[in-house]
């Protein structure tokens, strides 16, 4: 069915200033339908403004704002087929776990048979089953954010909307309650729209990132698109770490390539269109680059000195000075558990990455 | 906890609330408790000391006159009944008229709140008396509410509310409203705002969710105000004596009277301490239900 296909929610030109400040600028976004988005950004990127909107807990000043068809302008947050897990979970601390979950079903006066049949439902889908009758105060961190969940959830909201679901857990806990959400969104096909600042937790747990700045969203797509073809240096670096070349455009047989004021060749990935000479920014992440000790022919290959190098244990990551001016960073698996293959402080390397590997950036 | 692993400092910690409470709440009790089984005399002080010595024979006088008298003179329960009455309208009256001021303050901008707090405070920087006496003014039969009435036609015949019950009640709730909203006040503000929006994104209406979290939430400030109202409420006696009719008796003014008119010190006495019992077992279920819901919140 067509219908099914089409984004669940759509954000045409959505602009909103507070006292004068613009906080959104022009946000074009489709959610599809049954997807777990991110809008990942540093905090005053815009990106909890964005979630307030599409929650109507503020209108926005331009554009328009469709959930599952229905243009959502000017309906109140209650009467909106969208519900929010707050950052501190809000769940009551006078009422049950199993009130705390049917709460909203009885606001909405839905019969007692409903009820019961939706809290049973919930609290099997989040394994709570059994502690309907505790407190909140009673119940781990992990297990007070599945309280939350349950109580959106029987809900049965077109969109839900988490505020920085992972914030009031310890870090230690974080990947099994990541895994977990993201096993209780597959099995209930709800779309999630979550805000965070941890670009780990978006990778881990997102099929899209909206990747905010400055009150734009500067690049959408999948976590690997994301990560291995970022769009603007902001991206590059706010993902993971990344190693920037910039200089100027030198195009030779349809490829990018670059030449760096310390003399670096440097190979990209795509054509590019710019005169000769345009100053471009190409960015590399360090996993990419192997080192080695002997030259190996190609392009994006250089000699140098490693400089740092630190071992943790699956991976070391290596420094190495190309020039007076310029180091790269390069990341290693340690597959070899000998050890035989390691390199040591001062050891004169090759180090050298695929065309593929390096990617243009605007800035 | 081993009393090895106090401190000099802990234990001086610990040592002077236990003086205090000593010095300012068990002594004194101690002492009334002694006054009241106390024999009366026609001297000064008007009793007879509780030991005298008697041809080398030590001779104990003591009396259960006083409690035998309040159990048993209808005119102390009926004084009783209309000052738990009175209280418990002045209680109800704060209730109502202060949980809407102190959630209106609450829900102010912050930096407002302080101000607001102290103009509700605020009537505490006059002396009582003369406030009492103004409520007088203002109520008496020629005052300026009888005339306001009178001139909007509502009454054709200026109202008695001076020296009723009725104006005992008014300059009640108005004296005792401050006890009520302060505390009311303290919870209010701290209830999390969270808790409101993700009521309402659940789609329940405002009065929904004020019946269902703000009200519950804010149990312990409207317990603990209605403590601070209601306790002093059941004794006070300056209200009534200055604005209350003469057939409304309350314990205060009774009590008032034994001691000081009639020289019945150890029934003034017993009176205190019956009062005293009256007030403390509602107190002391209300502190637990008090300690259930901060348990929960």
């Amino acid at each position: 069915m067509a219908a099914t296909q089409s984004p669940i929610l759509q954000i045409r030109g959505l602009a909103k200033s507070f006292a004068g400040t613009r906080v959104l600028n022009g946000i074009n976004l489709d959610v599809p339908r049954g997807s777990i988005v991110s809008l990942l950004g540093r905090s005053g990127s815009g990106k909890t403004t964005l979630l307030q909107l599409i929650a109507g807990l503020h209108e926005p000043d331009t554009g328009t704002l469709v959930i599952d068809g229905t243009d959502m302008t000017g309906v109140p947050p209650f009467a909106r087929p969208v519900n929010m897990m707050f950052q501190s979970y809000a769940l009551f601390p006078h009422l049950s776990v199993a009130e705390n979950i049917v709460y909203g079903l009885k606001a909405r006066g839905a019969p007692r048979i409903e009820r019961d049949r939706l809290l049973a439902w919930a609290l099997e889908l989040v394994r709570l089953e059994g502690l309907g009758a505790r407190r909140p105060e009673q119940l781990s961190g992990g297990q007070r954010q599945r309280v939350a969940l349950a109580r959106c959830l029987v809900m049965k909201p077109a969109v839900l909307l988490l505020d920085e679901p992972m914030a009031a857990l310890d870090r230690s806990l974080r990947a099994d309650v990541q895994k977990e959400l993201t096993e209780i969104q597959r099995k209930v096909g709800t779309t999630f729209v979550l805000v965070t600042h941890d670009q780990d937790e978006a990778m881990a747990i997102s099929d899209y990132i909206a990747v905010m700045e400055q009150g734009e969203i500067v690049q959408f797509g999948t976590p690997r698109e994301v990560y291995e073809y970022p769009r603007t240096t902001f991206v590059a670096s706010f993902l993971g770490t990344i190693n920037l070349f910039t200089g100027s455009l030198v195009a030779r047989a349809g490829r990018c390539q670059l030449v760096t004021e310390d003399g670096l060749e440097i190979n990209a990935n795509r054509a590019t269109s710019g005169a000769d000479g345009t100053r471009r920014t190409v960015g590399v992440r360090p996993e990419k680059v192997s080192i080695s000790r002997e030259s190996t022919h190609g392009a994006n290959n250089f000699a140098g000195t490693i400089e740092q190098l630190s071992y943790c244990g699956n991976l070391s990551h290596a420094t190495i000075r190309l020039s007076q001016h310029r180091v790269i960073e390069a990341t290693v698996v340690n597959s070899d558990h000998t050890g035989a293959s390691t390199f040591e402080l001062g050891d004169a390397v090759h180090v050298a990455f695929p065309v593929e590997a390096a990617v243009v950036l605007s800035s | 906890m081993k009393k090895s692993s106090l401190t000099l400092v802990e234990r001086l910690t610990i040592a002077i609330p236990f003086a205090w409470l000593l010095t300012f709440l068990a002594l004194p009790l101690i002492s009334v408790a002694a006054l009241s089984i106390h024999v009366v005399a026609d001297s000064i002080p008007p009793v007879a000391p509780l030991f005298s010595a008697n041809q080398g024979h030590l001779a104990l006088h003591v009396s259960m006159r006083g409690f035998q008298m309040v159990f048993e003179d209808p005119l102390y329960f009926v004084a009783f009944r209309n000052a738990l009455v009175n209280a418990a309208l002045t209680t109800a009256g704060c209730i109502l008229i202060g949980f809407p001021i102190a959630f209106a303050i609450a829900r102010s901008p912050a930096r407002r709140r302080n101000l607001y707090v102290l103009l509700a405070i605020l009537p505490f920087w006059t002396s009582f008396l003369l406030r009492a006496y103004a409520w007088m003014g203002l109520i008496r039969d020629s005052g300026p509410i009888n005339a306001l009435l009178l001139f909007l036609g509502i009454i054709s015949k200026p109202v008695a509310i001076l020296y009723s019950p009725t104006a005992v009640l008014l300059v009640m709730i108005y004296s005792y409203l401050p006890f009520f909203v302060l505390p009311m006040y303290a919870v209010l503000e701290k209830l999390p705002a969270d808790l409101l929006a993700a009521a309402s994104d659940l789609g329940a209406r405002p009065a929904y969710v004020f019946r269902t979290v703000t009200v519950p939430l804010s149990m312990p400030g409207i317990v603990s105000g209605a403590i601070l109202v209601f306790v002093p409420a059941v004794g006070e006696y300056v209200i009534p004596e200055l604005v209350g009719s003469s057939s409304t008796m309350m314990i205060g003014g009774i009590l008032w009277e034994e001691f000081f008119q009639n020289r019945d010190w150890p029934l003034a006495a017993a009176i205190a301490l019956v009062t005293f019992g009256l007030l403390m077992l509602p107190a002391l279920l209300l502190r637990r239900r008090l300690g259930q819901l901060a348990a929960v919140s």
